[in-house]
């Protein structure tokens, strides 16, 4: 078995996929990577047919070795990144020849980067899927020292890149009525479609808060509410009434008020966006909500057309950044200058 | 001014989720519809419904939104809601017995003397009770396999501790709110800590690694701590020495 060996990583590496639907009633929640559009962008850029379990790294990446040919790519949020100590670019395909070294530094701009691999995750599936679920006992947080099991292709396809797009900066995340917004007075539902949220440092795969200047957005009858299904983008008020937005390794079932629900085109957005980045959301109606999820599989659709081969090989490139390629596809630093 | 809600009533949930809510208050009556409900929409097959699942009270369906339209779906629950009164519905077929070996008090359940005088019971009777009643696995949720076990008569509806217990055991049995649950992982909580059990309820080498199903029922065998330790020598199931048999 040969692979990618960890030789040192930040304590929030894990191997996600999609995520394991179905089991619900059974208490376990989805989990699966936290920014799906970043998995549909290594499948375009690595030519997979369907999304691929890549390694999701939180804030900070890891330093890691090849022990074996193969083509990764970078997608996400962007992190600083070096080959055999050469620079790097985001959005992109490289090669690791056997012995390279792989060094991924901390994020520039949102939260979540990935990384993936032509030949696939290899480790076994449990119930479909090869997603750890930490707080389900499922899998673990990846460790120095572990070793990345790939499969076969070590086909070379790196040079191919994708234009970054702007989900990185926060702003207008678009919600739905959930089964427990009429709970909210009309009042405090326009208060919240008015108020303007920052996102707190406090957050992980489970859900993040959103800090706000103002009292706390309260529910009538919140205290006597049973507990009830939650879907991934619900947004909770919890006991202090500030929101807090259930992400993939959410429970299953919850009992706070949940105000409105993060439609699945925004939450990439969302969970991309940085502590202290701005967000407002803004409630649409059902039909517009299936609208926006139609524009959004049409996009990821469309992602493999726009791959589009890089001048050169970056991986050959030294101080890639330096380099004005093509705008937005390289520079890791594009996006993160706009609010 | 909130207008109260009609039940059933059926909500959209997220964007390809639709909700069937029987009640807002959790009883004999609102779980049964729940459980029923799932069975039957289970047996539909309809080909646009992707997972099903009861909560305490409601049944919940996720389905493809390029299959049916959330008006179409409304309607074809409409019908099924119709057919009988679901409220006193027979419940699913399949559902098994488990009686669970468990310790009560002293350091496997630290908090049973306080959770006996909260339902103004002695000790000994608060046990008495507790491994005699039937109980139904009214959902699986919050952990993987975590079931919610009752109800308990009305004395027991002791409420939420205001201080969280920083971590239970797995296999912890604890109470409030007329239920109880048994730890599927350490875990903290609010709910007060009476016994512990060696009953595995979430076993991700297995096959099929949830041991409980919402509908199945449990009754809980009062052992000594000597008992619990020779279980869990022993076992290698998972079971902690339960018992399981099918409802006939």
């Amino acid at each position: 078995m040969s692979g990618l060996r960890i030789t040192s990583c930040g304590p929030t590496l894990s191997i996600q996929d999609m995520g394991r639907p179905g089991y619900l009633e059974q208490g376990l929640s989805i989990s699966g990577v936290a920014d799906q559009l970043a998995l549909y962008e290594a499948g375009a850029l690595l030519s997979h047919n369907e999304p691929q379990a890549a390694i999701e790294m939180a804030g900070i990446g890891g330093a890691f070795k090849a022990e074996t040919d193969m083509t990764i790519a970078l997608t996400g949020a962007s992190m600083k990144a070096s080959i055999d100590s050469t620079q790097v670019g985001w959005n992109a395909t490289h090669f690791l020849s056997k012995g390279s070294d792989l060094k991924i530094g901390g994020v520039q701009n949102g939260v979540y980067g990935y990384l993936s691999f032509r030949a696939g995750i290899s480790t076994k599936p449990f119930l479909g899927s090869r997603s750890a679920h930490l707080r389900g006992g499922i899998g673990k947080a990846l460790q120095a020292g572990e070793l990345i099991p790939l499969g076969q292709d070590n086909a070379n396809t790196a040079g191919i890149g994708l234009n970054s797009d702007k989900r990185f900066c926060g702003g207008v995340i678009r919600i739905v009525p959930s089964v427990q917004s009429a709970l909210f007075s009309q009042q405090e539902q326009r208060r919240f479609a008015n108020t303007v949220f920052i996102r707190s440092s406090r957050g992980n795969r489970m859900g993040v808060a959103f800090d706000f200047e103002g009292d706390g957005f309260a529910a009538e009858g919140q205290l006597s509410i049973l507990s009830e299904i939650i879907a991934v983008g619900d947004i909770q008020m919890t006991g202090d009434g500030r929101p807090f937005v259930l992400l993939p390794e959410c429970q299953t079932t919850g009992g706070y008020p949940r105000i409105g629900t993060v439609i699945p085109a925004d939450l990439p957005k969302l969970v991309q966006t940085a502590p202290g980045k701005k967000v407002t959301f803004q409630m649409i109606t059902l039909p517009k909500a299936l609208d926006a999820q139609k524009t959004f599989e049409d996009d990821i659709k469309r992602l493999s057309e726009m791959a589009f081969p890089l001048l050169r090989d970056p991986s050959t490139i030294n101080d890639l950044l330096s380099y004005q390629l093509i705008s937005g596809a390289i520079s890791a630093t594009a996006d993160s200058k706009e609010s | 001014m909130i207008l109260p809600n009609i039940f059933p009533a059926i909500k959209p949930v997220g964007i390809n989720g639709m909700l069937v809510q029987f009640s807002d208050k959790l009883n004999e009556s609102s779980n049964r519809a729940a459980l029923s409900f799932c069975d039957a929409i289970r047996q539909q097959n309809w080909p646009c419904v992707e997972e099903i699942s009861s909560t305490l009270a409601s049944a919940y369906l996720r389905f493809d939104i390029q299959k049916a339209s959330h008006e179409e779906l409304t309607q074809d629950l409409q019908r099924l809601l119709h057919n009988q009164n679901w409220y006193e519905a027979a419940l699913p077929q399949g559902r098994r017995h488990l009686e669970i070996p468990c310790v009560f008090g002293g350091e496997y359940g630290p908090q049973l003397e306080e959770a006996a005088a909260a339902a103004k019971l002695s000790t000994q009777d608060a046990i008495k009770e507790l491994t005699s009643v039937r109980t139904r696995v009214l959902a699986v949720g919050f952990a993987p396999g975590q079931p919610y076990l009752g109800q308990l008569g009305e004395h027991w509806n002791i409420p939420r501790l205001t201080t969280l217990t920083r971590q239970v055991p797995k296999g912890a049995l604890i109470v409030a709110i007329k239920q109880l649950i048994i730890f599927t992982a350490p875990s903290p909580t609010g709910w007060r800590h009476i016994g512990q059990c060696a009953f595995d309820c979430f076993r991700p080498d297995e096959l099929n690694p949830f041991a409980l199903r919402p509908g199945d029922e449990v009754s809980l065998r009062d052992i000594g701590a000597k008992d619990l330790s020779q279980i869990k020598a022993k076992d290698r199931t998972g079971n902690g020495g339960a018992t399981i048999s099918p409802i006939l």
